[in-house]
């Protein structure tokens, strides 16, 4: 089962076990992860589960897609080369290991 | 006992009071009251990644049962059946009681029922419950002929995974267009077109008038214009009716939903009512509203939970929607209720546009297929309250981009 350590803004850090399949916001609401809103619940609408990904990771993230890419621009938190939106990243056991960092505010 | 917040309803706004309580530092007891046969999930995706099959029930969860525990709040599976505000305590079926110092209601809705011969049919399902969706998903599997009976949200999301899945699917809408009610001519004539091209069809103005049977199962649905559409499974999705005989019975103030105030209080100070069943005075309309949205869900579980931990404010969230059918992506920013002027900007041939939705010279509402950064940027935009550089002339002009105007609005704002 892949592992997902998330830190927080304020450098608090909190790692989860997920299901492979499950997003990495999933993994962080279903948890009580704090600094991911998630309003829209996955469907890349409303740009609050925006991430930074660990550069080690960003390779096998990979890039947005289009959408995701334009509701980025549009997050409440600076956008940077690593930003995704974390209901759009898939874990796998590839994945295992990954690590995010949740901006300063998502609203 | 009675030293603490029960909360009857256990979707997302019911369950939002709850998270935000204790986010906000409140330590007094929470009971959030359960109807569901299953731990609260989300119901969006029920009609759309659940349907087909892209997401397990568990996948839908709000949060985990260990998170509700740590946090101490109680899910406890009960059907609340009287609110004896004299006592201050709820009284369920199962004969359990609940004192309460602050009541909830957030007990939804269910789905209006048409009373057609041939509705109690097998294959004549609604869509509401997970319950409702494996079942429906699973009657899917081997449909041919799908009747969708009300062209809205719920209806046209169900259809276009009905049509990738290789059923005929016919919609039948009383109304002269798809999604009449909540969106603007030109969405509804482009999702129409797109549904059209994955093979679905469509009966506008039309309604069901009986649906025939044999054995016991559906066979085809009649229509009052003569239509005789076969079928082996029948969608019907015309809408939710707000539950609101709870407060009715308990002597609230009803009004096709729970009327609240601008702080969400029913006419009792110690009773809130939020989500699908509230009717509230809507800063954006400015008219009594009630919505059926995510949104409008967990920002009014959040303003409530903020009242009772004495940091009260007028609710005054901007109102959002968003509905996935096959491809598309339809975004909504504002209401739209009694607008006079449409301008649709962007490409509605490729499926990039937005309709930006006037009242006199005040933008009132963005509609966006497949163009999120327009979505973003309006909701931003009508958060900070500043519209009045944008009428319609601005956004007649070629080179206004609404992105551009939203970021210079919110720095200036």
């Amino acid at each position: 089962m892949p592992t997902v350590r998330y830190i927080q803004f304020d450098g608090a850090e909190r790692t989860v076990d997920a299901a492979a399949g499950t997003s990495v916001m999933q993994a962080a609401i279903t948890n009580g992860v704090p600094g991911i809103l998630a309003e829209c619940g996955g469907a890349a609408s409303c740009a609050t589960c925006h991430v930074y990904v660990d550069d080690a990771w960003v390779d096998r993230c990979g890039p947005p897609g289009d959408d995701e890419s334009e509701m980025l621009d549009c997050a409440a938190s600076e956008r940077r080369p690593n930003s995704r939106l974390s209901c759009q990243i898939e874990l796998s056991d590839e994945l295992d290991g990954l690590v995010v960092r949740t901006p300063e505010t998502q609203s | 006992m009675g030293e603490g917040t029960v909360v009857v309803g256990a979707g997302q706004a019911g369950v939002q009071v709850a998270l935000s309580l204790r986010e906000l530092g409140y330590t007094k007891p929470i009971t959030v009251l359960n109807d569901e046969p299953h731990p609260p999930y989300q119901r969006p995706p029920l009609s759309k990644a659940y349907m087909m099959g892209k997401l397990s029930p568990e996948g839908m969860h709000l949060r985990t049962s260990d998170y509700f525990e740590r946090q101490g709040i109680s899910i406890l599976s009960e059907r609340v059946e009287v609110v004896d505000r004299s006592e201050r305590k709820v009284v369920c079926s199962s004969g359990s009681r609940f004192r309460y110092e602050a009541l909830v209601l957030a007990t939804g809705g269910r789905n209006r029922t048409l009373s057609l011969p041939g509705a109690e049919l097998q294959g004549v399902l609604s869509l509401r419950s997970l319950d409702d969706a494996s079942d429906l998903k699973e009657r899917l599997t081997s449909a041919r002929n799908v009747v969708v009976i009300g062209g809205g949200f719920i209806g046209l999301e169900f259809a276009a995974v009905a049509s990738k899945s290789g059923a005929h699917v016919h919609v039948v809408e009383a109304a002269s267009r798809a999604m009449a009610r909540a969106v603007s001519p030109e969405i509804s004539s482009y999702f129409t077109r797109r549904h059209m091209e994955r093979g679905a069809t469509f009966s506008f103005g039309d309604a069901a008038l009986r649906i025939n049977g044999q054995d016991g199962r559906v066979t085809s649905v009649e229509t009052t214009k003569e239509r005789m559409l076969p079928a082996d499974l029948v969608l019907i999705g015309v809408g939710i009716m707000p539950n609101i005989e709870l407060a009715q019975a308990a002597g609230l103030t009803t009004d096709g939903g729970v009327v609240v105030d601008e702080h969400l209080l029913t006419s009792d100070p110690s009773i809130s009512a939020i989500g699908d069943c509230a009717v509230f005075p809507n800063a954006f309309s400015k008219t009594r509203l009630r919505l059926e949205s995510v949104q409008n869900a967990v920002d009014q579980g959040r303003a409530v939970a903020a009242r009772l931990v004495g940091k009260p404010s007028p609710y005054c969230a901007v109102p959002w929607f968003w509905s996935d059918q096959g491809e598309d992506k339809l975004q909504i920013a504002g209401i739209s209720l009694m607008s006079d002027t449409r301008l649709a900007k962007g490409d509605q041939a490729t499926g990039r546009f937005s309709v930006f939705v006037f009242r006199g010279d005040e933008l009132v509402c963005v509609e966006s297929v497949n163009r999120p950064a327009d979505h973003m940027a309006a909701r931003n935009l009508l958060k900070t309250g500043r519209l009045g550089g944008i009428t319609p002339e601005v956004v007649r002009n070629d080179a206004f981009e609404l992105k551009t105007y939203a970021a210079r609005a919110v720095a200036d704002a």
